[in-house]
């Protein structure tokens, strides 16, 4: 598109790191022979997505306006640039930014792409990356030049391969850890990327760092592989490693890592990652995506027979020098202040004292803080960018990182100019108080532009913010420090199950319309790296949730008990209880005629996978098939119960029968006379909803049949803890895409 | 000095954050009513972003918002694919397709006439910043361009032209008339059509 992209090449030859420089020619040679039609689609689909290139919504063509499916008619025609995905349907780029760390340059050369080729905005993810959006294909190539030439990749930041590699972004100034992580998370993932023996993965492969176990930042626990900086002493001397987890991940069912090791001495730590990706390659899933996490192969094998298939494969590798030449400088590694220690500013008021209260944390190097610069919705302008650049280069050796909560943070931060810098960065838009509070509210694109997106996560995330801003102040201290996480679908890219108030979108067919919901996760601990998930409660129209927030939040104010976290709070007060408290929110509306409910937050149009006329509600008798999802909720929710009391057999057996209960609503749609034999239920599910594709999930396939199959396998029990927990979740998603198909059923084309 | 990418902006009275909400379902109405004569995909809302891009309506070949950056809001339509002709077309392409979609927001009566346009304030920007960086050279080279292209959108009327001289920014120039225009008057002085 732009009439500079040929000139760029030219521009920056010689500029650029070798080996990237040759990526991007190599990629533009495919985006011609793709053009030529001399490359196959589907090739083409992985290739950019190894560069990071993601197709937006609505990139098949098609868009619902709110009164009808329009076509969107492309210059470029048929043209493809994967399977169902136009040439010139504009897409998200996605950068990697290892462990977030950035400097001024890099930051000045993000505000110029986002400018030139995106909307004017750069967007921070939850996993410390850059996202662009609404850029063309035919720009890429210049973005990725102008990248490199900043020493930035975008490199394997999507697709079959290792993404970015996440640290802690205070690893270096933070007082619990056990020492900087930033040296590691750099070198393995100079190692990792483009490595031969990463190339060739089933799917992606996240790693991350956290310098310790107590804190969240790292989230070492729900990652492929998750190390946490530890310590050996042996014959007085201390040696560097790492506990090492393996198999952790969140998706649609969030599996908890397993311990590895309790200490990776340092100097294992490349080619164990190295061993563990080559297992991962041969031995996991790579027909059946929804399995193909290394996640299911842990679960699968077991850690301990994993754990023996590993150090098979370690004892086998030629030894590669990079595996050890890093670890001096990494030993010595140390970020330097700019400016001199300082004091704590005298008497601060007003919006100041409120800002350093949340927005500051100390380092262990006295007379130093790292800022943390809040970013609503993970959105940052270019003229914001440069701003930040400024402030970095005045106050800082250009030590900026972006962080899992979508912010940044400025470190080594002399105390003495904490007033300076709260100046610069309010007169930059930056200057929000409340980062990592409840208000700094975490959110995946959701129905923006992600092409799996259900409900609008951002619009009900911009709509909290805006409430719980105003009434910031009246927040009960228990209150402020909740971290709020929302997912527009259940992919859990918004890191719903880590959160004290998670949501992810679902849609209700709620009197013949379809209805934007989001299911309301409760009992995730986001501290310990992310130490434990919470489990669907029940799903409330968007409409209702910010309600949803304050019943809860002000429940937990009134009720809590002293020191009880809300997590805590949550399993004193059971399942039931909080069910009774939100339940008159997850009802349809009273009046017929009240169409708020049926649009989603920041968007008005009719949220409605067909237009089923107007102004009546034809479907206000409740179909068979609605009740039948109807109990399967129920059960699922009484398997829930008896999971958390520890009866693992009845959750298991709960949640396989939910599964039953929806598969047999669906049936009875054109078979109305199913009996409730297991065997006949899934036989006619398979014949009528499987077989004929009518139950396939538009992008996930037949993902969640295939969970109702595997649990009738295995129906005789008997569950443990975990694959009881794992059923659950299945049976949710099972449910929710019973939902959707009801949703699709003698309706128009999806949106 | 080949002008592509341009991006004209056109300053409007305080709009507030009700007014950019309310914007929403007029961007959604053109999109179903296929009301610009660019390919419209999409809307993007940042109004949670402070001097941030607004209310931005997605097309192929342009991009329309109503943007707050640097805390001044307008209408902006922002020239995404290359045009063939002079700097001279390229320049009046881009004023007359904001001035048109002022035009139609000024009308619009989900928004109960609370979009104006402030009558004397435009700026331009060139998106590119390898075909017009903003250095000396490019405002020397450009500015006879620009100045005869004000004179025509202004009727000769008196004006002031003032440069954004930040070398990290887009080359951008921001001129003040000294008496106030209407919309339909500009589009006039410009030859009227959308």
């Amino acid at each position: 598109m732009k009439a500079s992209n040929a000139q760029w090449a030219k521009e920056l030859s010689g500029k650029m790191p070798e080996d990237l420089s040759r990526e991007i020619d190599i990629f533009e040679t495919e985006m011609a022979l793709r053009k030529q039609g001399k490359l196959d689609e589907r090739l083409f689909a992985e290739t950019r997505l190894r560069r990071g290139i993601y197709g937006q919504r609505y990139d098949n063509g098609q868009r619902h306006d709110g009164k009808k499916v329009q076509e969107v008619a492309y210059p470029s025609g048929e043209l493809t640039k994967g399977p169902n995905t136009m040439w010139d349907a504009p897409g998200m780029q996605r950068i990697k930014i290892p462990g977030g760390g950035l400097n001024a340059a890099q930051l000045e050369t993000l505000a110029d792409l986002a400018e030139e080729y995106s909307d004017g905005i750069a967007h921070v993810t939850t996993r410390q990356d850059f996202q662009l959006h609404y850029i063309h294909i035919e720009d890429t190539p210049s973005v990725m030049r102008r990248l490199a030439a900043a020493k930035i990749t975008t490199r394997e930041a999507c697709g079959n391969s290792v993404r970015n590699v996440t640290a802690c972004p205070y690893a270096g100034t933070c007082a619990d850890e056990v020492f900087d992580v930033t040296p590691y998370s750099r070198a393995l993932s100079k190692f990792l990327l483009g490595h031969p023996d990463t190339q060739n993965l089933g799917r992606k492969f996240k790693p991350a760092f956290s310098g310790c176990s107590q804190h969240a930042c790292g989230l070492a626990s729900l990652h492929d592989i998750g190390m946490i900086a530890a310590t050996q002493t042996k014959n007085g001397e201390e040696t560097r490693g790492f506990e090492m987890y393996v198999g952790g991940g969140l998706g649609a069912v969030p599996y908890q890592a397993k311990l590895f090791d309790t200490f990776v001495p340092q100097e294992e730590l490349l080619p164990l990652a190295q061993a563990i990706a080559r297992v991962f390659a041969r031995l996991g899933e790579k027909k059946n995506r929804s399995r193909a996490r290394m996640k299911f192969l842990v679960q699968d094998l077991g850690i301990e027979r994993f754990k023996e298939l590993v150090l098979e494969e370690r004892r086998g590798l030629a030894p590669d020098p990079r595996w050890t030449a890093y670890l001096e400088s990494a030993q010595q590694f140390e970020e330097a202040p700019l400016r001199a220690a300082g004091e704590w500013p005298q008497s601060p008021s007003g919006a100041f004292a409120r800002w350093l209260a949340t927005n500051t944390r100390p380092q262990k190097q006295e007379g130093y803080v790292v800022v943390t610069v809040a970013l609503p919705l993970g959105d940052i302008t270019a003229n914001q960018l440069r701003s930040l650049a400024d402030i970095a280069r005045q106050f800082t050796r250009e030590t900026v990182r972006t962080t899992v909560e979508q912010n940044f943070v400025l470190r080594w931060i002399s105390k003495s100019d904490l007033q300076q810098v709260y100046t610069a960065l309010e007169a930059a838009g930056l200057g929000e108080a409340g980062g990592g509070t409840i208000i700094d509210i975490v959110t995946c694109p959701g129905t923006d532009t992600c092409k799996l997106g259900i409900s609008s996560s951002r619009g009900l995330a911009a709509e909290l913010r805006k409430r719980l801003g105003e009434k910031s102040f009246e927040l009960n201290e228990s209150v402020d420090h909740l971290h709020i996480k929302i997912s527009g679908c259940f992919n859990s890219c918004g890191q719903h199950h880590v959160a004290d108030l998670g949501f992810y979108g679902v849609s209700r067919k709620v009197a013949g319309y379809a209805m934007p919901h989001f299911q309301v996760v409760l009992g995730g601990e986001w501290e310990h790296n992310g130490g434990s998930y919470g489990l669907p409660t029940m799903a409330i129209p968007s409409k209702n949730i910010p309600e949803v927030v304050t019943r809860l939040t002000e429940r937990y104010a009134r009720d809590r008990q002293a020191g009880e976290n809300f997590k805590d709070f949550i399993k004193r007060v059971g399942k039931p209880e909080l069910k009774n408290i939100l339940d008159d929110l997850a009802r349809p509306p009273a009046d017929p005629t009240d169409r708020s409910l049926f649009s989603d937050w920041g968007d008005p149009r009719e949220y409605s996978l067909g237009d089923m006329g107007t102004g009546e509600c034809a479907g206000e008798v409740v179909s068979p098939v609605e009740f039948g999802l109807g109990a399967a909720e129920r059960e699922v929710f009484e398997a829930q119960l008896a999971w958390e009391k520890g009866q693992v057999e009845q959750a298991g057996k709960a949640a396989y029968h939910a599964m039953l209960q929806a598969a047999k609503a669906l049936v009875m749609s054109d078979y109305p006379l199913i009996s409730d034999d297991p065997d006949r239920i899934i036989s006619e599910f398979r014949t009528r909803f499987y077989d004929t594709q009518k139950f396939f999930d538009p992008f996930a396939g037949g993902k969640f049949a295939h969970y109702l199959f595997a649990a009738q396998e295995h129906s005789g029990g008997p569950y443990t803890s975990d694959s009881a927990r794992y059923l659950i979740e299945e049976a949710h998603l099972f449910i929710e895409a019973a939902h959707s198909c009801y949703n699709r059923m003698g309706t128009p084309a999806a949106v | 000095m080949n002008l592509q990418h341009v991006n004209v902006k056109l300053l409007i009275e305080d709009f507030g954050d009700a007014g950019l909400e309310r914007l929403i379902p007029v961007f959604h109405g053109w999109i179903q009513d296929r009301a610009r004569p660019e390919l419209l995909l999409d809307i993007a809302d940042y109004r949670h972003v402070p001097a941030g891009p607004g209310v931005v309506l997605i097309g192929h070949e342009a991009n329309y918002s109503v943007d707050n950056t640097d805390n001044r809001m307008g209408v902006r339509y922002n020239r995404k694919a290359e045009l063939d002709g002079s700097n001279q077309d390229r320049l009046a392409q881009a004023a007359v397709a904001a001035l048109s979609a002022c035009q139609l927001l000024e009308a619009e009566p989900r928004l109960q006439n609370g979009l104006r346009f402030n009558g004397q304030e435009i700026e331009i920007f060139v998106n590119d910043r390898l075909l017009a960086p903003n250095v000396e050279v490019t405002r020397e080279v450009l500015h006879g361009e620009l100045e005869s292209f004000f004179r025509k959108v202004f009727r000769n009327g008196e004006i002031s032209i003032s440069y954004d001289k930040d070398p990290r920014r887009l080359f951008g120039v921001s001129v003040k008339a000294a008496r106030r225009f209407s919309v339909a008057d500009l589009l006039a002085n410009l030859g009227g059509r959308d």
